[in-house]
């Protein structure tokens, strides 16, 4: 994951090339990008949901610090303990030592974006502790040794013969199965068996609510309850921007949510989270953790324009509405966030040099903006970010890092082409003569691949007007 | 260490929300709907059933009835109920009266840490109230107690909700202002729609994959 080998227009050659991968994608991507369209039938309606969740996440970014102060001490009044990392290696150390306080071994984990980003399993695999996946997709990646490739549905590049072999070969004593309810069956009981032993477990937070110090979880499975209910203790790990201000803010983010990432009107399960087991209490963990994330959050607030990206619910609906996820899937990006909101996030926080082509590999259709249920503009910000690459005087890290003078040449003259009629016609006439038997190297060789060169025309429409004249209006 | 990387977060966070230029829009909410309380029962039911939820809408004062008859149509083994509150005492009541060919009723013993092997090995079936329901989402609001822990509507394989018709709000945003949540959340709140659920593989829909199986939902009419 992101290392120096990490070739975006490599993925993407294999990606492409995988017609099983492709498939898998085709049909998932549909069936989700038609379940939400049949709960956001009416229009009217849903753009004025939009507009409110847009508004609640806004006015949470202009007052982060505030909430996050709030958020923090009525956690603490609630007997929650708050710990803050800076940087993901902090928050697995965090992790780790409540872990080694508690001398607790095994760990249950419900579905968190966040730990992928901090490479959570392997960290703590490598000192020693097991750590078990329970969302069904999680689970399925963790046997396979692979990584989400999606932030909702996470093993949507595997279809069921896959998994019927994997689970055979994983899960000891396993027959082999193609049946979806028996795979399913398979897991429950192999995972049921890991939350009742379990010293510890682990959840995201989809919202926490500064008002009153609630973590907010959404699921369908029931593990993420099982997580945070039956082990001792419970850590949360957030986002610093997963704040909301107001318990009232709650319902239409959560609306939006489901919706856009499932098209479902409600999940399962919305488990809303406010203290440990008081005294008297049967069940849910003694102790509660959060983690509160910066990870090069704070920084993109900073910018009147990228910070939308910090609006972020992480539905996935951007992934499944994008022309180029649908085809490549989310292993190419090569990151943790994949799709739309993947190339707008993880330039931001690894730098722009670092993350490649992601950015180029957008059409700016707009599909993405127009079902963001917090209406983050997201082609305005891959154009931001694209230009950032080539501006040695900008504010994202890795700024600049595509500047080079030839290019910066070639836009200067045609910059100054287009200014001078003369010098267009002139322009045009040499396109016109010689343009088809330019050698194609560099960019053309690229753009000429796959596609048939246009043919000029040998006389331009200026040219044509003049002698010909013009028919009709 | 989290003490000073706490400092050096809020040095950062400060100064760029003070740089300012927010555009806060404030928009209103949808308007609220206006159902009757036999259309908050009829779209509340629809829409759980649609998630395959099994409602049954009974008489208030048989409930525990058709309780009975469905345990024994259905041969639960065990039945895990919390008295001292309403509906486990009903429960308990409704058996004193005969208990031929239903199940054997259980309380929650204890601290999880020691009743942790019956709940997950031995239990088939767990009763618990419901705070109210919401119309417009089709979901049921749980507030477990010591009396109705957490854990009884999510490890036996069928839970059964018991909601009053009258307590069903239009709006989980109505809810939670009709019963100032902000004022009091409790440990943990829960909204149930339906039985556990994943379609994680190949997008197929299949039930039960960690919780419950089967939801069954009482709603009581006057
Ligand atoms: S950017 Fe918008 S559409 Fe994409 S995951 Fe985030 S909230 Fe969803």
């Amino acid at each position: 994951m992101g290392d120096q080998t990490f070739s975006f227009e490599k993925n993407v050659e294999t990606a492409l090339g995988d017609t099983q991968l492709r498939a898998n994608f085709e049909y998932a991507m549909s069936t989700l990008y038609q379940k939400r369209k049949a709960v956001f039938a009416d229009e009217a309606e849903t753009e004025r949901l939009r507009e409110v969740g847009n508004a609640v996440r806004q006015r949470a970014l202009s007052k982060l610090p505030e909430l996050l102060e709030k958020l923090e001490k009525k956690c603490i009044e609630n007997g929650i303990q708050v710990h803050w990392a800076e940087t993901t290696d902090e928050a697995n150390r965090i992790i780790l030592k409540i872990m080694d306080d508690h001398r607790a071994t095994r760990m249950v984990k419900g579905k968190s974006m966040v730990s992928e980003e901090m490479h959570l399993n392997k960290f703590l695999e490598e000192h020693g502790k097991e750590v078990m996946e329970t969302d069904l997709g999680e689970y399925i990646i963790q046997l396979a040794g692979e990584t989400p490739s999606h932030i909702i549905v996470p093993a949507v590049h595997k279809n069921k013969d896959q998994i019927a072999k994997l689970f055979h070969e994983k899960i000891p004593g396993a027959p082999y199965t193609e049946k979806v309810e028996e795979l399913n069956a398979l897991a429950r009981k192999t995972l049921r068996e890991k939350f009742q032993h379990a010293d510890i477990g682990l959840s995201g937070v989809n919202m926490a609510v500064a008002e009153t110090g609630t973590l907010c979880l959404v699921e369908n499975e029931g593990n993420g309850r099982m997580c945070t209910t039956v082990p001792p203790v419970h850590v949360a790990v957030m986002g610093l921007e997963k704040v909301v201000e107001k318990l009232s803010d709650v319902p239409p983010v959560l609306r939006l949510l489901t919706g856009s990432a499932t098209g479902q009107i409600i999940t399962t399960y919305f488990n809303m989270i406010t203290t440990p087991r008081k005294p008297g209490e049967k069940d849910g963990p003694e102790e509660v953790h959060l983690v509160i994330l910066d990870n090069g959050r704070s920084a993109i607030l900073k910018d009147p324009e990228l910070r939308q990206t910090l609006q972020c619910i992480r539905c996935g609906t951007c992934l499944n509405h994008c022309p180029v996820y649908t085809r490549i899937g989310g292993h190419a990006y090569g990151f943790v966030y994949p799709g739309p909101i993947g190339k707008i996030l993880t330039p931001q926080m690894e730098g722009l040099e670092k993350t490649g082509g992601i950015i180029s590999a957008s059409s700016l259709c707009n599909a993405c903006e127009e079902v963001c249920p917090v209406k983050i503009p997201i082609p305005e910000l891959i154009r931001r970010l694209r230009n950032e690459s080539y501006d040695s005087k900008g504010s994202v890290p890795g700024h600049g890092y595509k500047w080079n003078l030839p290019e910066v040449l070639v836009w200067k003259a045609w910059a100054l082409v287009n200014r001078y009629p003369r010098l267009n016609e002139l322009a045009m006439k040499v396109g016109g003569l010689f343009g088809d038997r330019f050698p194609k190297i560099g960019p053309l060789k690229q753009w000429t691949r796959v596609r048939t060169t246009p043919r000029l025309a040998r006389h331009s429409l200026h040219e044509l007007v003049k002698t010909e004249g013009v028919d009709h209006e | 260490m989290s003490n000073t990387a706490r400092e050096r977060i809020f040095a950062k966070l400060r100064p760029a929300v003070a740089a300012g230029q927010f555009d806060i829009p404030s928009p209103e909410l949808p308007p609220r709907p206006e159902w009757t309380p036999s259309e908050k029962v009829q779209k509340l039911k629809t829409l759980m059933e649609a998630v395959r939820s099994e409602v049954h809408v009974v008489k208030a004062d048989a409930w525990t009835d058709a309780l009975k008859a469905l345990a024994r149509q259905r041969g639960f083994k065990t039945l895990l109920h919390g008295p001292g509150t309403q509906v486990g005492d009903a429960v308990k009541q409704a058996w004193s009266e005969g208990s031929g060919g239903l199940p054997a009723l259980r309380t929650y013993e204890g601290a999880i840490e020691n009743y942790k092997d019956t709940l997950f090995h031995d239990t088939d079936v767990g009763i618990t109230s419901t705070l109210g329901g919401i119309a417009e989402s089709g979901a049921l609001i749980l507030w477990p107690d010591a009396e109705e822990p957490r854990l009884m509507s999510l490890i036996p394989p069928i839970h059964i909700a018991v909601l009053d018709a009258d307590k069903i709000y239009a709006t989980f945003s109505e809810a939670m202002e009709r019963m100032s949540w902000s004022e009091k959340m409790p440990t943990n709140a829960l909204l149930i729609s339906g039985p556990s659920k994943t379609a994680d593989i190949e997008m197929t829909l299949a039930f039960g994959v960690h919780g419950p199986k089967e939801l069954i939902v009482f709603i009581l009419e006057p």
